[in-house]
């Protein structure tokens, strides 16, 4: 890919390998068909890699299957065509298609956990489809697969395709199954989203991989993401969906230097929100020497985090740091081994049924599962008014009229009393859950990942909600989140977390800027920028420092 | 591999601690029956000695945690006492009652026979029909297979045996008056029409419980993964979803094989097929109380071996326990 870019404006001019023309794709839902993707013309040259934007519902990874001439079970293709080297594929027979699946066309899947058969060795999987092809014995394929595996910097590229899935991590995982896709040498992989469920420091060592793959083989490749940094560094061509439409496409470097259309700034300026870093003086929640356990297995040790009043302080690590342990341990659902929780000059009961009411009022959470976090049979007012009822008392037309208040300080109003979660957007599902933390009128709220399962543009509008509601309530927050450039668009302060310690604790400016302790420098250089040469230059420059990846020596979270 | 057996060994532990807590459940409510055992085997004109010799020699004098822990250690040696009917009423006349275990055997091996020819026909059959209609989902063969089973299950069984023995009771027999001596093969003929119609009451169960668990997998991302490399229905059905779908497919099948034993009551009856279900239930009449508590205790016995069946056949085919980290 990148390091053979130069050569592709000769190629486009030969090797046409894919030609969508005019794709229309409709999805059956509430008995009547809608249209997903409405007319997108998508071309692909031999060894050219496309990146695919669009925040979730733009129709990617629908068109994404489409290239192989797959819709879902319940969508239908209705018009244009599929040219897949001089075949057309949307119309055809689908024991035909099944030649060219998984032989010339094959797919990575966003999770790679659960798109393993669970009751199979990886080297079976990973050969699966070059065995029906029939032209490689068994055995030759399966040491093509190991030296796949062994290109791919997995660890015991030997022995690792004798593991279940369950015995190997998700970055691995994600690794085996580009080995998978590339066991058939194909024309063409549609990755889909393959490192968005991810750690960021996993994320580089996958890339990196996919990438050298990719263009060791020659293979052209759709990439499809709503990861603009990360389509930054894979892709030599962009093209942003919106709608099922295309809004523009060109080739990366234009497309990130100067965008036309006003929907492609904005979906670039969403990453560059920042607020001023306000120390505090008071201290309003203190944990310290926190240790807990689920079970026997150890996950928090000598946590210690102070959260000074009205202030945003931010939780910063992998899966499996314990970041929402600790929230657990705060809000007294995992009582803590050994250590205390100040709370406003009060400790804390360890346990959540030997607090009052009054300290379960001061402290809230929202989560990241908006849908799951609310009962999805109750109305918005049922939903805001239980604490407005539980904590406060209020009732009837006061618990009404409160609920409507409490509305529009959401930016929502008295319309959405009477609705279901299921008639509400991600973005607005996220509000009624804040809604119904404030209704209890807190002194702080944990938000655990509130914005990880949200578009972009999304997260933009409840972050900057977060803000004003703190600027007015005073409000503080502990902010439990992967995702650095939500921490530099929120936090004041920040707590670096690995493997359930605290690594750093500090002003924003001064965590972030060097020299840091070695794993917060690893996490925060793994976190992809808008610059496409930005993996090249990390991947360089930890060739000289010699920074080793925690999926390489062993300690991975997920293990 | 050691883990495993860890886990099998704990289940089997519980299903012990299980029958223990059934064995005090059916001892303490037989127990607990009002009415008066010797007064209602002995009629109403026993006069008041024989009454108290007949519970005495029977132990009925004795306290209840006395009697049950007779009671159970006879049972750990293969012994479930004797039956109640035939007793020698208080020195009048000869003792005629025979051993618990004598009398049910036989028709426990009756039962045990009807049971494993309706399993070895149904099983295999509930399987093959649901791996059939998952893998043409929305035929017309899957419509007709549900809408067949459908009915056949919501029947009653003795309406469904009555309507066979109406079809094809002038080519079939209609009374399964099996004894001891009968051979394999007559054996099998005068069973025909009791296994039809169990086998029509419980395939719908294990059909649509295969049908509906292999369906289940089919919409997860590694069924679609599978079929985006090309793999054809029936290697997405045999290959990617059956293995891990056999752990509701064999309670479902522990469950019906379990009935098989302990609920044919009325298929015996309606075919006077001498099975261990009727002669509970001629026991319960006749309050022959051993025989009862023996026949309780074995049906409690077969549910429990069953469902720890299945649950074994749940946890080794899960690669998660089988292949530990």
């Amino acid at each position: 890919m990148k390091p053979a870019g130069c050569a592709m404006s000769d190629r486009a001019s030969k090797d046409l390998l894919l030609d969508m023309k005019d794709v229309h794709i409709e999805g059956f839902a509430d008995e009547r068909w809608h249209p997903i993707i409405k007319g997108v013309d998508l071309q692909l040259h031999r060894g050219e890699v496309l990146g695919l934007i669009g925040e979730s519902g733009a129709g990617k990874s629908t068109l994404g299957k489409a290239a192989m001439g797959y819709t879902q079970p319940g969508c239908r293709f209705t018009a244009g065509e599929v040219m897949f080297d001089g075949q057309e594929l949307s119309g055809m027979k689908i024991k035909d298609k099944r030649h060219i699946w998984g032989t010339r066309i094959s797919y990575v899947a966003q999770s790679a956990a659960a798109s393993f058969n669970p009751a199979h060795r990886l080297l079976d999987q990973t050969i699966r489809a070059s065995k029906r092809v029939g032209d490689r014995s068994e055995q030759v394929l399966k040491s093509d697969a190991v030296d796949l595996f062994r290109r791919l910097n997995l660890p015991e590229p030997e022995t690792i395709g004798l593991r279940y899935p369950h015995q190997v991590s998700g970055g691995q995982l994600q690794r085996v199954m580009t080995a998978m896709a590339m066991s058939p040498r194909p024309d063409l992989i549609i990755f889909d989203e393959p490192t968005t469920a991810l750690d960021v420091t996993t994320q580089v060592e996958v890339l990196s991989s996919i990438r050298d793959l990719v263009a060791q083989f020659n293979t052209a490749a759709i990439y499809i993401t709503h990861d603009l940094a990360v389509v930054a560094q894979m892709a030599d061509r962009i093209k942003v969906l919106r709608y099922g439409e295309e809004v523009e496409q060109a080739d990366t470097r234009t497309m990130l230097s100067s965008p036309e259309q006003d929907y492609t700034k904005s979906l670039w300026s969403v990453r560059s929100l920042e607020k001023p870093e306000k120390s505090g003086e008071e201290i309003l929640l203190t944990i310290e020497n926190i240790d807990a356990a689920y079970g026997a297995s150890k996950v928090l040790h000598d946590v210690s985090i102070k959260l000074p009043r009205g202030r945003t302080v931010a939780v910063v690590g992998e899966s499996g740091s314990g970041k929402s342990t600790t929230a657990r341990v705060i809000t007294g659902l995992l009582p803590q081994l050994n250590g205390t929780v100040t709370f406003d000059g009060a400790e804390l009961p360890r346990r959540l049924r030997d607090r009052s009411k009054e300290q379960l009022r001061r402290i809230q959470m929202i989560y990241q599962m908006a849908d799951t976090a609310m009962n999805p049979r109750q109305t918005v007012g049922e939903i805001i008014g239980r604490p407005l009822e539980f904590y406060l008392g209020l009732r009837g037309k006061e618990q009404e009229r409160r609920v409507i208040e409490l509305l529009e300080m959401i930016e929502l109003d008295a319309s959405f009393y009477d609705r279901l979660p299921d008639e509400l957007s991600g973005g607005q599902k996220q509000r009624i859950c804040i809604a119904r933390a404030l209704a209890a009128e807190p002194d702080m709220i944990i938000c655990d990942e509130v914005t990880s399962a949200l578009d972009q543009i999304v997260q933009e509008g409840i972050l900057n909600l977060l803000q004003r509601l703190q600027g007015e309530f005073g409000i503080a927050y502990l902010f439990i989140t992967h995702d650095i450039a939500t921490v530099r668009a929120i936090s004041d302060e920040i707590v670096v977390m690995w493997q359930g310690k605290v690594v750093e604790q500090g002003m924003k400016q001064q965590i972030l800027s060097p020299p840091h302790p070695a794993y917060s420098e690893l996490l925060l250089s793994s976190v992809p920028e808008m610059d496409p040469d930005w993996l090249d230059n990390l991947l360089d420059r930890r060739k000289h420092e010699n920074v080793s990846d925690p999926a390489q020596t062993g300690q991975d979270p997920e293990r | 591999m050691f883990r495993l057996i860890e886990v099998i060994g704990k289940r089997i532990l519980l299903g012990l601690v299980t029958l223990f807590i059934v064995s005090l459940i059916i001892f303490s409510s037989i127990s607990l029956l009002p009415g008066d055992f010797a007064q209602a085997v002995l009629g109403q004109t026993a006069t008041e000695a024989t009454l108290k010799a007949f519970r005495e020699s029977l132990d009925l004098d004795k306290p209840v945690i006395t009697r049950y822990f007779r009671w159970v250690a006879g049972v750990m040696q293969g012994d479930m006492g004797n039956t109640f009917s035939g007793r020698s009423t208080g020195g009048q006349g000869i003792d005629v009652s025979r051993p618990v275990v004598e009398i049910m055997l036989p028709k426990l091996r009756n039962t045990l026979f009807l049971a494993g020819v309706t399993a070895a026909i149904s099983v295999p059959l509930a399987l093959m029909l649901g791996f059939l209609t998952a893998l043409f989902r929305n035929s017309i063969f899957d419509r007709t297979a549900n809408a067949i089973t459908l009915s056949t299950i919501a029947m009653p069984e003795f309406f469904l045996a009555y309507m066979l023995i109406i079809l094809l009771g002038g080519y079939l027999p209609t009374i399964a008056n099996v004894r001891a001596e009968t051979e394999f093969l007559q054996r099998l003929l005068l069973v025909t029409l009791p296994t039809m119609t169990l086998t029509l009451v419980i395939v719908a169960a294990m059909m649509r419980m295969t049908r509906a668990a292999i369906i289940n997998l089919l919409a997860s991302p590694y069924i679609e993964m599978a079929r985006l490399s090309g793999a054809s229905q029936a290697e997405i059905i045999f290959r990617h979803a059956l293995p891990n779908a056999w752990a509701p497919i064999a309670t479902v099948i522990a469950f019906n094989m379990a009935w098989l034993v302990v609920g044919v009551v009325v298929v015996e009856v309606v075919f006077t097929y001498d099975g261990i279900g009727k002669l509970m239930v001629d026991s319960v009449g006749s309050r022959d109380i051993p025989v009862v508590q023996a026949c309780a205790l074995v049906f409690a016995a077969t549910y429990i071996s069953m469902n720890l069946l299945a649950d074994i056949v749940g946890i080794v085919t899960n690669p998660r326990l089988l292949h530990p980290r």
